[in-house]
């Protein structure tokens, strides 16, 4: 439970998720924000206004239909809480943030873990780039995987095989 | 004899941030760290920081540390003292900073302590054993020296010490075998600090404690024990991990050793780490000319210690005559107040509610 372990349930997730049928549209932002932190930099990184708050204090609320899907808030977020979502024919795509080195190659297969760390499913790593932060300087790396589409809303990193 | 309008003690957060202020208002300033380098903790802070983004949040530590830094070196009205400790405060107003060769004297007019904290300890076997460390010692070694004191490592603590330490040294690739908290729910770290590490693969074990470390001379595993609501061991719950390095993140205490010498009233409030001074909203303590920013006015975090600092170094050149546009300080008190409406600061502000009710 989240109050006790910090780590989402299903209850916390439905206040945040996108629709199926819009995920299948193209990329959109997920966030697993449910905390009243004092932070917004997500809200300032957004060129489209779809992520909004109503003090420093509330937590994000993103429009899923303004999202254009740009990525742009993963890269920002501190918490590392903001997701891309996306839901092809056979699999899904998910895009985080990753502050580890070395990068993971593009091709590489890999273990898609769930919220607790344990490997659900295979995950192929499809794309690795990086993004600016709201300071325009300095760069995140992005890390888009892709896995069987039903375990979109369980998959939240992954580990590299030896 | 040096003799500046203020003496900040400490080049944390908090000690950087109030002797800019008090500079850019055009007092001058020494500013004393018994490092050779400025940033205090914030050097060791490789994680994004929270905050607004017109403020700077989204910038990990060490890059808010290197531009204060730079921003320090750079002012006319600022000497710094590094590599220096304040080692002592007098009765007629002088202050002493020394390292092991040399020492100097100061009088300064008003003086900043900014000294930060300690980390606490928990009692345990063998817990002076080599392998055991403190979450701060580690950071250092780690993202400072570029040293990985170990390869396996347990965590005592689940607050946001103890998982953002967890999450560093993942990404220094050791094996962290897992975070344990007394307590029945997480110590005090934010939901997505904790979320990060638990996906990577590093389970909290709450209602656990350790007990003692074992090993030929040096840590080579840690043995725990699970509890009951009331913190007592249950038999038959210990459950042993093979690692080298023990890391507690169990706390911090204000380090305010210095005011005690002058008499300056204290108070001890839990909420804030132990012992605090009294201090007003602008740090002033009860002795007129000295005050307090940062963790060493209650434990709190860097973005509301480097408002402090802000906020006090503007008082002290308030205090002594120079301009200062009051609605900055009062910019500075509403955001202050702004960051402090979280539901995480809920524990400060009870502290500090009960800090003012106190007299001076």
């Amino acid at each position: 439970m989240i109050e006790v372990d910090g780590v989402p349930t299903f209850e916390n997730l439905k206040t945040s998720m996108p629709t199926e049928e819009r995920m299948r549209k193209k990329a959109v932002a997920m966030h697993e924000c449910y905390q009243d932190i004092p932070c917004d930099p997500c809200v300032y990184s957004c060129p489209t206004k779809a992520i909004t708050m109503e003090t420093l204090v509330s937590t994000p609320r993103i429009n899923h239909e303004l999202c254009n899907g740009c990525g742009l808030c993963v890269a920002a977020c501190p918490g590392i809480a903001i997701f891309l979502m996306e839901l092809k024919e056979d699999r899904g795509l998910i895009t985080l943030a990753y502050e580890f080195v070395p990068l993971p190659n593009p091709g590489e297969i890999v273990d898609g873990l769930d919220r607790y760390g344990r490997a659900v499913c295979e995950a192929r790593v499809e794309r690795v780039y990086s993004l600016p932060g709201i300071d325009k300087k300095t760069k995140t790396s992005l890390v888009r995987i892709s896995v069987p589409p039903e375990k979109i809303m369980e998959v939240r990193f992954f580990r590299r095989r030896e | 004899m040096i003799e500046p309008d203020v003496l900040v003690v400490g080049g944390g957060p908090a000690g950087m941030n109030a002797a800019l202020a008090a500079a850019n208002a055009g007092a001058t300033v020494l500013l004393v760290d018994r490092f050779q380098n400025l940033g205090g903790q914030l050097v060791k802070q490789t994680h994004k920081f929270f905050g607004w983004a017109a403020r700077g949040a989204g910038a990990r530590g060490f890059e808010l540390a290197q531009k204060w830094e730079g921003e320090i070196q750079n002012h006319p009205r600022i000497r710094t003292l590094l590599g220096f400790e304040v080692i002592g405060a007098y009765k007629d107003g002088i202050w002493l900073a020394a390292d092991l060769e040399d020492f100097y004297k100061i009088k300064p007019k008003r003086v900043v302590i900014a000294t930060g904290a300690s980390e606490r300890m928990i009692t345990f076997e063998n817990n002076d054993y080599p392998g055991v460390y403190g979450a701060g010692a580690v950071q250092t070694l780690m993202n400072v020296y570029g040293v990985l004191p170990g390869e396996r490592y347990l965590i005592v603590g689940s607050g946001n010490v103890g998982v953002i330490v967890a999450y560093q040294l993942l990404q220094a690739q050791a094996k962290v075998e897992a975070i344990i908290d007394i307590l029945p729910r997480l110590g005090g770290a934010y939901w997505v600090h904790a979320a990060k590490i638990q996906r990577a693969g590093v389970p909290i074990l709450l209602k656990r404690t350790i007990t003692g470390v074992y090993g030929e001379g040096h840590v080579e595993r840690a043995e725990t024990i699970g509890v009951d609501e009331k913190f007592q061991p249950i038999p038959g719950t210990e459950r042993t991990f093979s690692v080298d390095v023990v890391l507690l993140a169990v706390g911090l205490m204000p380090l305010s050793e210095l005011l005690f010498e002058l008499g300056v009233r204290e108070y001890y409030i839990p909420e804030l780490g132990g012992f605090v001074p009294w201090h007003d909203e602008t740090g002033r303590t009860s002795h007129p000319e000295i005050f307090v920013a940062g963790d060493v006015a209650g434990i709190e975090e860097a973005t509301t210690a480097a408002l402090q600092g802000r906020i006090s170094g503007l008082q002290t050149a308030l205090d002594l005559g120079y301009e200062v546009n009051k609605d900055e300080i009062d910019e500075l008190k509403m955001l202050l107040t702004q960051f402090r409406r979280s539901s995480l600061s809920e524990k400060v502000c009870q502290g500090l509610e009960r800090l003012h009710t106190k007299g001076v």
